[in-house]
Order: structure tokens, then C-alpha cells, then sequence
């Protein structure tokens, strides 16, 4: 690819564009208040075009410019959203974006199938009354043809401009001049388009003497423009200044309710420039008088005033729309402030980073422990500070690659619609926790198991709408997902309200597929974990969603393999929820080390509780049992001596390392605490893939090798252990 | 760039050369005291050889101010870069002032 980087910039920028269009139009349907939303889906659609026609990608503009139509009527409120518009804008959306793969691809032209998809998307969008080519009236009705028939569909009745020309607004922004945007020679150039029937000039903008800028543009023009060239060939006249500058465009014949709206953007009081718009010949007295008198019975509407107060109302609204005008600036500049707050690095750079620190990190254990054997006191002072920083500095480059969960959330808001509709069920996505943190890496990881769980959710959890309220269930479902940070694990909860799992259909195909026997007797729990099973499915009917029997191992390995884990609950009836716990990162981890014999451990210091000491009482107590007594509570144990068989002969005094994962509380017994030490997982090689209990190894200051504890493999494997002992005991 | 002759009951001005964003601010501070005048004002735009919107608004500002205490602002012998620019904006009934046209120049707008 020999793209150059400013058209790389605008493809990534592109797809966080459409990215956010996408998370908007999916909340779109559910806001009460949709007219922000609105406006950042059209600008989203804006800056795409905008940028599109810099690089000269028509496709992209010609496109584009059709959605903008269309979320620009939306959002002057002549279109209501209903699901078919947010349908047909979401499959735009995806239109542009396979144009923007397109272009990445390095595609000049664009081919057939892509231009069809366009066309008949175009063609939807035309349907929908939104002037795709808009090209102005003919001039016919002066040659006294009958008017060209206007729009069917119109809000307020009687409600067209008579008038044949456009009306174009502009408010120079105060920088124009000074960029040399001279105000003039657009209003020369937009004269070789067509014929300035009549133009005002407004001297409002202009401030008392003493504050006038005389660099400063505070020129406002009105102007009624005769012209053949479409909306688009306007616009563009003044793309320069649409940055800056207020620039609106009134299409000839628009209706009355867009002069209102019209007369509202402008900074100007509504009633002067009412009349700016009769003297120009933009609007008849009678239409004006029109406007005035919908706006006012509008305002009584919203308000529900007795019609005494339109006037104290009116006043008001002078107000609110100041407000709003001020609030949708400040949000621009703050967007913009936060654009310049981030910067756009290469993951694998923040990866070299990672590895590098982790090196430090090492190297730094190594100093510390060679400074302590020279007892040099200043030696050991100023490693010790030095180690302090490596420390920090660790945080804080692995807090580089935190990012936020809601991201990988809101894609599923997409697949949840498009997968209920396609089954015909109703299902309502709830998304909670969306600012939880976790690694970059492991968030990449995780989208594949998820999108599993939450289809399975979708298609095996939540019933139909008919079997829903036949169980006097609400017959919409609802799937949530919900994340937040548990002792050191970040945990994913995949959740429905849908039928539960059928615990006999479970057993019955279990028993079938030879995976257990009939004579078992087996926990509801364990019958749930069943579907874990690899080549296991229920599912009576193949669906292309999922069902095919490479679901749940397959996820369960994927999870598994980045040292987390999954579980699941579930209430026949009620629902399911399957919960995933996720390490936080997979690079490096605050350790505590604790040693056996000559070997050492590293135990993930979120997951230890407390150390106590395993006394004489203790220990003749459990001599052939594995728990003991803590402060009342029954606390099962490890000896990591004869789980490792370590050898060597254990001191007169042990140690219990108490240890916390999901709820569930293990001691680990060892024969020295030798405190916190900053771990950089090093992964095991293929071949200790599948020894259990231990999750990886790091190096020690000394160069030695210390492997870490897999806390929950290893408490799961020891359970089961116990399992089958008191099994063959029975 | 600007000569100010004060007669007995008026006062008039004369603007030379360039009316740009290049020296509006020179412009102006020139300006500001000519507008303190009580007296009726005149200026002078024939010898305007060029003028941008910034030279229009700095004329703007002028009647504003003016009208805001109660004067009298009159604009004469506009240049030809001046009634260009007037009729562009449609500014001949702002300021209502007479506005002579020479055949010449009628020739070069009509262009």
C-alpha cells in the first residue's frame, strides 16, 4: 500500500466516525431528548464528506451528502425518526464504511457491486422525500407553467414559501478577514452561480465604536438568490468559512416551518429579521404573519401556557435558544480541546514500551538484590528509590493500555438488533460497568468469546415474544452486560431473563454423548457446566447463530487460555447468567513471594488476603485433614510442599498464605513469606500449556526462576482432587 | 490616508487611497475622533482606489456611530471602487446618500 499518511488519518478517523454514528443511532431510538444526538450523527456525516472531498473520494461525498440530507431534515425536525429511517441509516452507514475499506484497499474506482449497493440506498434515502440531487425548481413558472408539485408530506398545513429563489443566511465569523475569507468575494464568486435577486447587509454584528476590532468581520448578509445550481454546487461556495462562520441555505419553496427555524438559528432578533426576510422577497408579509402565528401556537403546545403568556413566551424562547446556541458551541470547543488532549500511538510501540519496562523491572530486582550483598548503605538507599520509580513508571505505562470496556460493549448493541431481528424476538440490550478498565490486549481477546456468549444468550436464552407472554413474562427480553474490577480480575456478565437451562435436556444429551452415565447423581450445577463439554449442544434446530456444538469449550478454551475463567448460573424460568473474570493485564502484576525449600512462588498479591502462621495447634490438628480453623471459619488448605513435591524437610515454623478468588477463601501453605515483588509474567512454553495450577514464570533479581500460582486453576484442581478421594473412599 | 478640513458649520473629510483590511486599523483610529464631531459630517470618497469588506464596515461603523448620537453622516463622490462595492452589498440605501455617476464608470459597472 503506498497510501500516503494524511489519507490513512482520514480512514481511521473515518471509522471512529462512523464507530460513534453507529453507538448513536442504536441509543438514538431510546432517548428522550434526541436533538443532540442528532446533531453529532450529522456532524459525524459531515466531517466524513467534508474530509472525503479534500482526498477527492466522490463515491464517498456523492454518498454521504445523500445521509447528511436526510439527518439534516431529522434534525430540523420535517423528518421523524422511526425504526425503518434508523434501519436505512445504519445500512448507509455500512455502506460508507465499505467504502472507506474500499479506498484503504487502495480501490480507484469504485466496482459494480459497491456501486449498486450505493444506488439502491441512494434511491431508499430519495424515497424518503430527501433531495438526493436536489437541483432548484426550473424557471418554468415564470413562463407560466404550472408550479412544480411541491412535497406531499408537510407537518403544517399550508405551509410553502412562494417564493422561487433560495435564501441564503451568513454570519461571518470575526477571523474571516484576517484568513483573507473576504466576504466579498464569496458574494462575487455565489453571483456567477446564479443572479443575487436581493441582498441585505446587516450592521447588528457591529459593536460600539470603542470595542470594534477593525480587523474583525462582523458583517451579516441576507440574501435571496436566483439559480439553477443544486444545494450541493451552494454549499460548496462556502465550505471555507463553514468552520467559522454561520452559513444556512434555505432551498426555494422550503416550508414555512424552515423559515421558522431559519429565523431562530440567526443571532438577530426573530421579528427584524422576519421583516430582512419579507424586504428581501424571501418571504410575503402574509407567510411571515403565517410563521409567526404557527411559532406561537407551537410555543402554547410545548408549553401548555394559557395564551396570555405567548408574548411573556416568546420572550422566553429568544432565551432558551440563546442557551442552546452557547451550549452546542462550548460542546464543540470542548470536543475539540479533547481531540488535541489524545494522542494517536502505534500499539506496538506501547507494546515495545511494555516489554521494555518489563525488563527494567527485572534488571532493577537484580541491582536491589546485588546492592544488598555489598552493604553499602548509600548503595542500597539509592537503588531502592530508583526501584520506586521503575515502579511507578510501570503503573503508569501500563495504564497507557487501559482502556475502557463500553467500546467493545456498544458493538454488541448492533449485533443484539440485528440478531433479534433476524429470529423475530423483541430484546432490549443493558449495558452497565461500560467504564470498567482493563488491558488492551485482553480486551482485543475477549470480544471473540463474548459475542459468543451473547449470541447464545439471544438465541438459546430469551424465548419469543408469544412463548414470553405466555409465561406472563414482558415479551421484550432483556440481555445485560455488565463489568466491573473484583480483587485484582475484571468480571464480564453476560445475562438474560430468558427460559434458564433445561437441567433434563442437559442430563439426557450428556448421557447420550457418553459424557456421563444415567446411574450418575449429579448437582444442578454440575449438569450446568456440562455445556462447557467440548461437542456439546442442545440446541434442537441448527441455527446459523449458533447451536452448532462448537460453542461453549470453545469459549471456555479462548477464556482459559488468558488465564481466566467462566462461569455460570442459571434459574429455570428466570434466566441465565454466565460470568467471566478476566486477569486485569497480561504483562505485569504485583506479586508476593513466597518460597518452598529452595524454590520460589509468586502468588498474585490482589488475590492475598493475609498471611497467618500456621502453629503448633494448627498443625497437629491437621495432621490428615486440609483446613483449618480461622478465627472460627473453616479454611481448606494447600501444602505447596506436596502439591510440587518440593522435597526437603518443612521448618518448625510454616506459613498460610490466605488467599481470595470469586468468593471463595484458600490458604496456601509455605515455608517463607518473602514479601511483594513486582512480577513480569514471562508465558510458560507450549509444552506446560496444560500443567494446572501454575499460570506462568518470571525471573528473580538472583536470575532464578519463579513460576506463578494459577490461584483458581489451582484451587479447582485440588477440589476435584479431594473430589475423587472421598469418591474411591465411598 | 485621511484629510480633515473643518469649515465653519460642517465638517469634511477626505479618504486617499486604499480602504483595506491592510490599514482599517490606522483607518480607524483616524476616524474615531472626525466621529466625536457635533457638527455635520462629510467625507470624501473620490480618491478611493480600493475597498474591501472591511472598509465597508469601518463606514458602517461610522453612520452607526453618527446616528447613534443624533449627527449627520454624508458619503460623496463615491469612487468606482466604492459604488462596485455599494451595489454588491446593496448598500446605496443603508447609507442613503446621492451617489454621481460618471458615464465612464457607469460603462465599467455595466460591464
Amino acid at each position: 500500500m503506498d497510501l500516503d499518511s494524511a489519507l490513512l488519518t482520514y480512514i481511521a478517523e473515518g471509522r471512529e466516525l462512523l464507530e460513534e454514528m453507529e453507538d448513536i443511532l442504536l441509543r438514538l431510538e431510546h432517548e428522550e431528548d434526541k436533538q443532540e444526538s442528532l446533531n453529532a450523527i450529522f456532524r459525524a456525516a459531515h466531517t466524513i464528506k467534508g474530509s472525503a472531498g479534500l482526498f477527492g473520494l466522490d463515491d464517498i461525498v456523492a454518498f454521504t451528502h445523500g445521509v447528511e440530507s436526510l439527518l439534516d431534515q431529522m434534525r430540523e425536525g420535517t423528518m421523524v425518526l422511526k425504526p425503518t429511517i434508523t434501519t436505512l441509516l445504519l445500512s448507509s452507514r455500512d455502506h460508507i464504511s465499505d467504502l472507506i475499506d474500499y479506498v484503504e484497499a487502495g480501490g480507484n474506482k469504485i466496482t459494480d457491486t459497491l456501486r449498486e449497493k450505493g444506488d439502491e440506498l441512494t434511491q431508499q434515502l430519495n424515497d424518503l422525500g430527501v433531495g438526493v440531487n436536489q437541483t432548484a425548481p426550473e424557471t418554468g413558472v415564470q413562463k407560466g407553467l404550472a408550479p412544480a408539485p411541491t412535497e406531499t408530506v408537510s407537518r403544517v398545513s399550508g405551509s410553502h414559501a412562494e417564493s422561487d429563489n433560495w435564501h441564503i443566511s451568513l454570519r461571518f465569523g470575526p477571523s474571516s478577514l484576517c484568513d483573507g475569507m473576504d466576504p466579498l468575494s464569496f458574494l462575487r464568486y455565489l453571483g456567477t452561480l446564479g443572479e443575487i435577486v436581493n441582498i441585505k447587509t446587516l450592521d447588528d454584528g457591529i459593536p460600539p465604536a470603542e470595542d470594534m476590532d477593525s480587523e474583525a468581520c462582523y458583517l451579516g448578509f441576507e440574501v435571496n438568490f436566483k439559480s439553477n445550481a443544486d444545494k450541493q454546487t451552494i454549499e460548496n461556495v462556502f465550505d471555507f468559512i463553514r468552520e467559522e462562520s454561520l452559513v444556512r441555505i434555505l432551498p426555494p419553496r422550503s416550508e414555512l416551518a424552515d423559515y421558522i427555524a431559519h429565523i431562530h438559528e440567526l443571532p438577530e432578533e426573530d421579528m427584524r429579521l422576519g421583516e430582512i426576510l419579507v424586504r428581501s422577497g424571501s418571504l410575503t408579509q402574509l407567510e411571515l404573519d403565517e410563521a409567526l402565528r404557527q411559532q406561537s401556537a407551537l410555543q402554547a403546545q410545548e408549553t401548555s401556557l394559557p395564551l396570555g403568556n405567548i408574548v411573556v413566551e416568546s420572550g422566553m424562547t429568544t432565551q432558551t435558544v440563546l442557551d442552546a446556541a452557547v451550549a452546542k458551541q462550548s460542546q464543540v470547543r470542548e470536543g475539540k480541546s479533547k481531540e488535541a488532549q489524545s494522542v494517536r500511538v502505534d500499539a506496538e510501540k506501547l507494546d515495545e514500551l511494555i516489554n521494555l519496562v518489563g525488563e527494567l523491572v527485572i534488571a532493577g530486582a537484580g541491582s536491589a538484590l546485588n546492592a544488598m550483598t555489598t552493604g553499602n548503605n548509600v548503595l542500597i538507599e539509592s537503588v531502592s528509590i530508583l526501584n520506586g520509580l521503575v515502579e511507578e513508571v510501570r503503573d503508569s505505562a501500563l495504564r497507557l493500555r487501559m482502556v475502557q470496556i463500553g467500546a467493545t460493549f456498544n458493538r454488541f448493541q448492533r449485533v443484539v438488533r440485528d440478531v433479534s431481528q433476524e429470529l423475530g424476538k423483541e430484546i432490549d440490550l443493558i449495558i452497565t460497568g461500560a467504564e470498567t478498565e482493563l488491558d488492551k490486549t485482553v480486551i482485543e481477546k475477549i470480544g471473540d468469546p463474548l459475542m459468543h456468549l451473547v449470541r447464545n444468550s439471544i438465541d438459546h436464552g430469551i424465548e419469543s415474544p408469544d412463548l414470553r407472554q405466555a409465561q406472563g413474562k414482558t415479551s421484550s427480553g432483556t440481555l445485560r452486560l455488565n463489568a466491573y474490577h473484583d480483587s485484582g480480575s475484571i468480571v464480564i456478565e453476560v445475562s438474560d431473563d430468558g427460559a434458564g437451562l433445561n437441567r433434563d435436556r442437559i442430563q439426557q444429551k450428556a448421557i447420550e454423548k457418553e459424557l456421563i452415565t444415567a446411574e450418575q447423581q449429579l448437582e444442578d450445577q454440575e449438569i450446568y457446566n456440562l455445556i462447557f463439554e467440548p461437542g456439546f449442544s442442545t440446541a434442537d434446530a441448527v441455527t446459523n447463530l449458533s447451536g452448532r456444538g462448537v460453542g461453549m469449550d470453545v469459549v471456555k478454551r479462548n477464556i482459559e487460555a488468558l488465564r481466566g475463567s467462566v462461569e455460570l448460573t442459571s434459574v429455570p424460568g428466570k434466566g441465565t447468567t454466565f460470568r467471566v473474570r478476566m486477569p486485569l493485564t497480561l504483562a505485569i502484576i504485583d506479586g508476593f513471594l513466597v518460597g518452598v525449600d529452595k524454590s520460589s512462588f509468586v502468588v498474585p498479591l490482589d488475590m492475598v488476603l493475609e498471611c497467618v502462621e500456621l502453629n503448633q495447634t494448627n498443625r497437629e490438628d491437621s495432621v490428615d485433614r486440609n483446613y483449618i480453623n480461622l478465627r472460627g471459619e473453616v479454611l481448606p488448605f494447600i501444602r505447596l510442599r506436596e502439591l510440587y513435591m518440593a522435597g526437603g524437610v518443612a521448618p518448625r515454623r510454616e506459613n498460610v498464605v490466605v488467599v481470595q478468588y470469586g468468593g471463595n477463601k484458600a490458604g496456601l501453605v509455605v515455608d517463607h513469606l518473602l514479601g511483594e515483588f513486582q512480577t513480569v509474567i514471562k508465558p510458560l512454553g507450549n509444552i506446560f500449556r496444560h500443567v494446572k495450577g501454575v499460570s506462568g514464570s518470571t525471573i528473580l533479581g538472583n536470575g532464578a526462576v519463579a513460576l506463578i500460582l494459577d490461584v483458581p486453576g489451582l484451587v479447582q484442581e485440588v477440589a476435584s482432587m479431594e473430589m475423587r478421594a472421598m469418591n474411591s473412599a465411598a | 490616508m485621511l484629510k480633515v478640513k473643518e469649515l465653519k458649520r460642517k465638517c469634511s473629510a477626505q479618504i486617499e487611497g486604499e480602504m483595506t483590511i491592510y490599514n482599517a486599523a490606522v483607518l480607524k483610529e483616524k476616524l474615531m475622533p472626525v466621529l466625536e464631531d457635533s457638527r455635520d459630517l462629510e467625507i470624501n470618497l473620490a480618491e478611493v482606489t480600493e475597498i474591501d469588506s472591511a472598509g465597508v464596515q469601518l463606514l458602517m461603523l461610522a453612520k452607526k456611530e453618527r446616528a447613534a448620537r443624533s449627527y449627520v453622516l454624508n458619503l460623496t463622490d463615491h469612487s468606482s471602487a466604492v459604488v462596485d462595492v455599494f451595489e454588491l452589498m446593496d448598500l446605496v440605501s443603508y447609507f442613503n446618500d446621492p451617489i454621481v455617476l460618471s458615464g465612464k464608470k457607469g460603462e465599467q459597472r455595466g460591464s
